[in-house]
């Protein structure tokens, strides 16, 4: 296979993103493409997903996980140095609704669920989506876990999970801050930001691949991603940063 | 092993009802498609073999926002059973049946089409009812169209994927298929245990259409019934 960075070729940077990123990902990515006249290619999925993929030699240059584990899986099978590592951001985790929806979370909190309205409660897969693990987690230390694991339906990703309630079949969703605050969404739902301490903190990390052919692009990227201006966007949807954590 | 059982008698369950549904309103709608003289048929057999054409996800999309409370369908079948039928067992075949619609239609129609009209005019002369002429005539002589059209809708059924990832919600034991436990284990590098459940499903799929093309060998000859 022939890899040149020749001069006049289009640059590109294959970037594989944890579905929680699907909105913000695409402001920032387009905002880069604009400065640096780098394009940027996204691909989204569960971060256990996106591993699996780079594991079978997937062609992505950078991956952003939902945590700090999958990346650092990656680099103890050699798959990144450890170098590379570095935490971006900081995950929420919220309870959904739509906004026409009965049920008050202002009023009722996580016991929101336990509402004779409520059929189906959507969360990620908790196998290889960390905020489906997270979602898991808080319904365990509220002690609901056994009460609702009938109701649960299971979304592939957390923008699946999110979709289920949207359309209408689950009542309510443990789904990212990001999705409740992303710009197709507002005013569509309400929310209910789950305590950061029923849950592991969703540090989330990103990983510079050893098989990366566009290097030099991707650390372009990830030296923007630590820029003032992705983080005020990455605020905006509703992420905090390891520095202001 | 690590085979989940639950995951294989569903989707045997899934595949056998769909079978049998789509046997049932496959036949009038093939007998149609093989005998209208409308003009605007072909609109129909286009409609019918979209799926083949469509992605199975913008299928399983379209079943998802059709059964949720924000269609019209959706909020019908809520008001009056008090469910959505997302995530349940008989929304998967709701589903299937769309998925597999042509997989039926179109060896039926094209086994009743190759019958020789004559046999249905000697029928007609002899005072049989259309009825019993579909039931005594066109049924019988079409028999291994029929079958190939139940075992390929089985078969398609056994192995969908991406409807089911759409509407299911990767229930156990409701709407957790096999397509759905293997890709999870992939998803999840559970390599060994993905690589046992596939490998059964494909000695169960091949055992079912060998058997089945083995007995449709021989030429039948099943005369009307008397």
């Amino acid at each position: 296979m022939a890899v040149s960075t020749a001069a006049g070729q289009e640059k590109v940077v294959n970037v594989a993103a944890a579905a929680d990123l699907s909105a913000a990902f695409k402001e920032i990515g387009a905002n880069f493409e604009k400065q640096n006249g780098i394009e940027v290619k996204l691909s989204f999925g569960a971060s256990g997903a996106l591993t699996q993929q780079i594991e079978n030699g997937a062609p992505f240059d950078l991956f952003f996980s939902a945590d700090m584990g999958y990346p650092q899986k990656l680099i103890s099978e050699g798959h990144a140095s450890s170098s590379t590592l570095y935490r971006y951001a900081v995950g929420k985790l919220v309870l959904w609704a739509p906004a026409n929806s009965p049920l008050n979370f202002e009023r009722d909190g996580i016991n929101t669920i336990l509402d004779p309205a409520v059929q189906k409660i959507a969360i990620a897969n908790p196998e290889h989506a960390p905020y489906g693990r997270a979602a898991v987690a808080a319904l365990k230390h509220s002690g609901l876990y056994e009460k609702v694991s009938p109701r649960l339906v299971m979304g592939e990703n957390i923008s699946q999970a999110a979709q289920f309630v949207e359309s209408g079949n689950a009542q309510v969703g443990f789904v990212a801050l990001a999705h409740a605050m992303a710009p197709e969404m507002m005013g569509k739902g309400k929310y209910w930001l789950v305590p950061a301490d029923a849950y592991p903190a969703l540090d989330q990390g990103v990983i510079v691949l050893s098989n990366a052919t566009h290097g030099k692009e991707a650390a372009e990227f990830v030296e923007f991603i630590k820029s003032k201006e992705v983080a005020a966007i990455l605020q905006r949807y509703g992420f905090t940063l390891p520095e202001t954590k | 092993m690590s085979i989940d059982w639950q995951a294989f008698w569903l989707t045997a369950q899934l595949a056998f009802v769909v079978s049998a549904v789509l046997l049932i309103l496959g036949l009038p709608l093939a007998y149609w498609i093989a005998f209208s003289r409308w003009r605007w048929k072909f609109l129909v057999e286009a409609v019918v073999a979209l799926p083949i054409v469509l992605p199975p996800t913008v299928l399983g999309f379209y079943v998802l926002v059709a059964l949720g409370s924000r269609s019209l369908l959706g909020r019908w079948w809520i008001a009056c059973t008090g469910h959505t039928l997302a995530f349940t067992f008989k929304g998967l075949v709701i589903g299937s049946i769309l998925y597999s619609l042509p997989f039926a239609v179109q060896p039926f129609a094209a086994s009743f089409a190759a019958i020789d009209r004559r046999l249905i005019a000697a029928s007609a002369t002899l005072g049989t009812s259309p009825w019993a002429t579909f039931f005594r005539v066109i049924v019988p002589l079409s028999v291994p169209g029929l079958i190939t059209g139940v075992v390929l809708t089985f078969a398609h059924t056994m192995g969908e994927f991406g409807v089911v990832l759409m509407v299911g919600g990767n229930i156990p034991g409701v709407t957790r298929t096999v397509s759905i436990d293997i890709y999870d284990r992939v998803q999840a590098s559970d390599y060994a245990g993905a690589h046992e459940t596939a490998l059964l499903l494909l000695i169960f799929c091949f055992v079912v259409l060998a058997v089945v093309y083995g007995l449709n060998r021989r030429p039948r000859s099943l005369g009307p019934a008397t």
